[in-house]
């Protein structure tokens, strides 16, 4: 593979990637670090040692993180950079320029967000979902609700214009750049992936923005859009009238939702790709898998009332989002069916890639089918802001997204360094966190099951939660075995880029073409999945020409 | 092989965690928390299924592998759409199942017993209206938290004169109460496990919420929405009555 020289101040889309490879790397360390600590302490709490206020502002921290900059810009800022203009057939991004300023601008965002955390007063302690009136009235709702509160909502606000930037460029290099003969359904199922990605991307950051300035103001310049009259907080009498704190969970939520699919949906496209190239055989049903694709982005931006249920919405409107996010489980139950189906009955390459793929399946399937309860209304009112929910998105979005951003990393790395990783270790990291994953938050359902409430600091109070101790204890322990196994992917990682083994001309025998070697390719012949051919090579590169 | 070892083995673990319970739900004191544990049952056995079923063919392909170079697709053309619908179906039947109280709102009725619940940082008050049956009027200036007056009840309104405010929620077994749910501040949100239901209380609005118990008993109240540094202390208890005790307990002062 040809070298990228090592540039600050890069447009090479590579170079992008790496920034933002290296940027999510950092948060997922930080992000990791904060819920070690946050479960330390929520399960051995040591006498005055914290208080509930720098819990609750760690765990604002360690959601805002992984979410905003982990799991939402490893799968695209990363990998979507890396790859898709290569799988397209084209040199570069649409526009370079706009790329690098992408990336700048979401590292300033990042930076914003630690300074709000170190801000006197502490950082905030309202969730990454921030909703007001506790987010808007200041520092007499609780320390850190002053200068940190405000500081997240502007690197929230400075995140949002990051996104929507790296949302046109993703989606106008798909709509122009793709190579001749490229048809849009001889895109392979990543490219797809990518582009409806940043199509939701573009829908909900554009509402989260205006959102975020919305109560910027309602917090500086005295607005009221979220804020109604007649509220004490402590013993002030707060100067806002006729807001409505509901306004702000419908607009978060119309984030919210496409969000996490933002998060998995870059996985998805993924883990078909990867599957059908170890399975060496076509996906069995191509145009399904992009249908399907499409069907949960259409589903994903009208489904934002499940996290509303329990809010006093109309009980009408409960019964709608109900019915359309039970129906968003069929679309996940055609991917699902055509994952089992690729591998079904095929002579499968168990390399490290493959076994994220596997792992990814799973998780999903378990992650997935808990939210077929919280989507029963009846059911959510009882989970709602349970460890029932924790569970449920951490494993689905949490750990399935994580085993997409690993895969990805093991078999793009050729692409991003030029080497290998050591697959042996990728092996040993792949099966320790798949039992760890498992071993963390399966029990995890139970202390929901048992009713134990989301956000608390301490278990101390409530007589009930006396026995769920031992179980959350457990928890712990699997959460530090899980934290100590990924010393293995970080081991593996910087030792390979620097000592890997250099890496062949298309080091797992794939069709698509970022693996061509020429950065750009002429013309593309075939579609994406002409494996498992009889013959000496049992594969056919898209931009390979002649018979079949 | 092995991966195929791990998915076994980790399904068996899932579903044995299951007959373990390591924690599990209080006991139902309610018709609605009978119908939940009703409607709970039924999906956790039809995704249960659903998950060992997909768990477990994930884990055979992986086990069986193949031989044949190029494996034929391993379903047909029609697999998916039935596939599909087959899911619609199944994944409706489930919403139906919790369909019986779609749509249904709390309103004041006759016979309702009427308490008002108040929620602020980070602590419950609950208030009775006293043998006139009226509520009298509040007002934020008259918020006293030290004087035994945390909602505001205006001194000047004679309805408010026999209001009574206390620190607990006492309700008479079997019979409808309706809460009107306030906040003075931030979002709180009312929850008791053995009711298998929560509503979140929101500033500027009120919230009406029916319960209706049959099992006196005593139930901790739990704020269960992120409202500040006090949010998991801030408890409360539901003390349940015999219809009989609970008069008492109104007349008494
Ligand atoms: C079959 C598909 C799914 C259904 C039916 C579903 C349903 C739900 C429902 C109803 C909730 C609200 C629970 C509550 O707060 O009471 C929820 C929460 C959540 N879901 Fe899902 N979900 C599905 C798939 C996903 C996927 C694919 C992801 C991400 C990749 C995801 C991520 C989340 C997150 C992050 C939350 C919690 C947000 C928060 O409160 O902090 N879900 N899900
Ligand atoms: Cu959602
Ligand atoms: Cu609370």
């Amino acid at each position: 593979m040809e070298e990228v020289p090592v540039k600050i101040f890069t447009t090479s889309h590579v170079g992008i990637a790496r920034q933002y490879f290296f940027l999510s790397l950092a948060a997922v360390l930080l992000g990791s670090v904060l819920s070690l600590y946050m479960r330390f302490h929520l399960t051995y709490p040591q006498k005055g040692e914290i208080t509930p206020e720098l819990y609750l502002s760690w765990l604002t921290l360690h959601g805002t993180v992984m979410v905003f900059f982990v799991l939402t810009l490893a799968p695209s800022g990363a990998f979507g950079n890396l790859v898709l203009p290569g799988q397209l057939g084209a040199k570069e991004m649409a526009f370079p320029v706009l790329n690098a300023w992408s990336f700048w601008v979401t590292l300033l965002s990042f930076l914003v967000l630690v300074a709000s955390f170190l801000a006197t007063g502490g950082g905030p302690l309202s969730g990454w979902t921030a909703y007001p009136p506790l987010s808007v009235v200041g520092a007499i709702a609780g320390p850190g609700e002053g200068l940190g509160q405000t500081l997240w909502f502007v690197s929230i606000a400075i995140f949002c214009v990051a996104q929507l930037l790296g949302a046109i460029n993703f989606i106008v290099t798909v709509t122009d750049l793709r190579a001749p003969g490229m048809t849009l359904l001889r895109m392979p199922l990543t490219c797809w992936s990518w582009f409806v990605t940043a199509v939701l991307s573009l829908l909900s950051f554009a509402v989260l923005l205006p959102a975020g300035i919305l109560i910027l103001m309602d917090r500086l310049v005295g607005t009221s859009f979220f804020v109604p009259g007649g509220l004490l907080v402590g013993d002030m009498v707060i100067q806002h009238e006729g807001g409505s704190p509901l306004l702000w969970q419908h607009l978060f939520w119309f984030f919210g939702h496409p969000e996490v699919y933002i998060a998995i949906l870059p996985g998805m496209g993924l883990v078909s790709h990867l599957l059908a190239t170890f399975a060496r055989r076509p996906v069995p049903g191509y145009r399904a898998m992009v249908w399907s694709t499409v069907a949960i982005a259409v589903l994903g931006m009208v489904v934002w009332g499940h996290h509303m249920f329990t809010s006093g919405l109309n009980p009408y409107s409960v019964m709608a989002f109900s019915v359309l996010t039970m129906v968003i489980g069929v679309p996940s139950t055609v991917k699902t069916l055509n994952w089992i189906g690729t591998v079904w009955g095929a002579k499968l390459r168990l390399n490290a890639p493959m076994l994220y793929c596997l792992g990814f399946v799973s998780i999903f399937v378990t992650g997935g089918l808990s939210g077929l309860v919280l989507g029963q209304a009846q059911l959510d009112t009882y989970f709602h802001d349970t460890y029932f929910v924790v569970a449920h998105f951490h494993l689905i979005m949490g750990v399935a997204a994580l085993f997409g951003i690993f895969a990805a990393t093991h078999y793009w790395f050729p692409l991003l360094f030029g080497r290998m990783m050591n697959d042996t270790l990728g092996k040993w990291h792949f099966y320790l966190t798949f039992v760890g994953a498992y071993a963390m938050f399966l029990p995890m359902h139970f202390a929901g099951f048992a009713g134990n409430p989301r956000r608390y600091a301490d278990f101390t109070t409530f007589t009930f939660l006396g026995q769920v101790l031992t179980l959350q204890k457990g928890i712990t322990h699997a959460a530090f075995f899980t934290g100590a196994v990924q010393l293995l992917f970080l081991y593996n990682l910087f030792h390979s880029i620097s000592r890997g083994v250099k890496a062949k001309q298309n080091p797992w025998e794939s069709t698509s073409i970022e693996w061509a070697g020429e950065p750009a390719v002429a013309e593309i012949f075939r579609g994406p999945y002409e494996l498992g051919l009889y013959g000496e090579r049992d594969y056919r590169m898209q931009n390979e020409g002649g018979e079949e | 092989m092995l991966p195929g070892a791990v998915l076994v083995f980790l399904t068996a673990v899932c579903l044995l965690l299951f007959q373990v319970k390591p924690a599990w739900f209080p006991p139902a004191v309610s018709a609605g928390a009978y119908a939940f544990d009703l409607q709970f049952t039924r999906t956790l056995w039809i995704l249960g299924v659903l998950f060992a079923a997909a768990q477990l063919m994930l884990a055979w392909a992986v086990l069986r592998g193949g031989k044949k170079r190029r494996a034929s697709a391993p379903f047909g053309r029609f697999a998916e759409p039935v596939a599909a619908a087959g899911a619609c179906l199944l994944f409706l039947g489930l919403a139906a199942g919790g369909a019986s109280d779609w749509g249904k709102v709390a309103e004041r009725a006759p016979g309702k017993e009427i308490i008002e619940v108040y929620a602020h940082q980070f602590a419950w008050s609950f208030r009775y209206a006293g043998p006139d049956g009226k509520f009298g009027k509040t007002g934020l200036p008259f918020i006293n938290d030290a004087a035994g007056n945390p909602i505001g009840v205006d001194p000047k309104d004679p309805a408010g004169k026999d209001d009574r405010t206390t620190a607990t929620l006492r309700i008479p077994a079997g019979r409808d109460v309706l809460l009107l749910l306030h906040s003075r501040d931030v979002i709180h949100d009312f929850f008791v496990r053995e009711l298998r239901t929560k509503q979140d209380i929101v500033p500027g609005m009120e919230i009406p919420f029916d319960i209706h118990v049959d099992k006196p008993g005593e139930y901790e109240i739990a704020c269960a929405e992120l409202c500040g540094l006090g949010h998991s202390q801030m408890r409360s208890l539901l003390i349940v009555m015999e219809p009989e005790a609970y008069e008492r307990w109104k007349r008494s002062r």
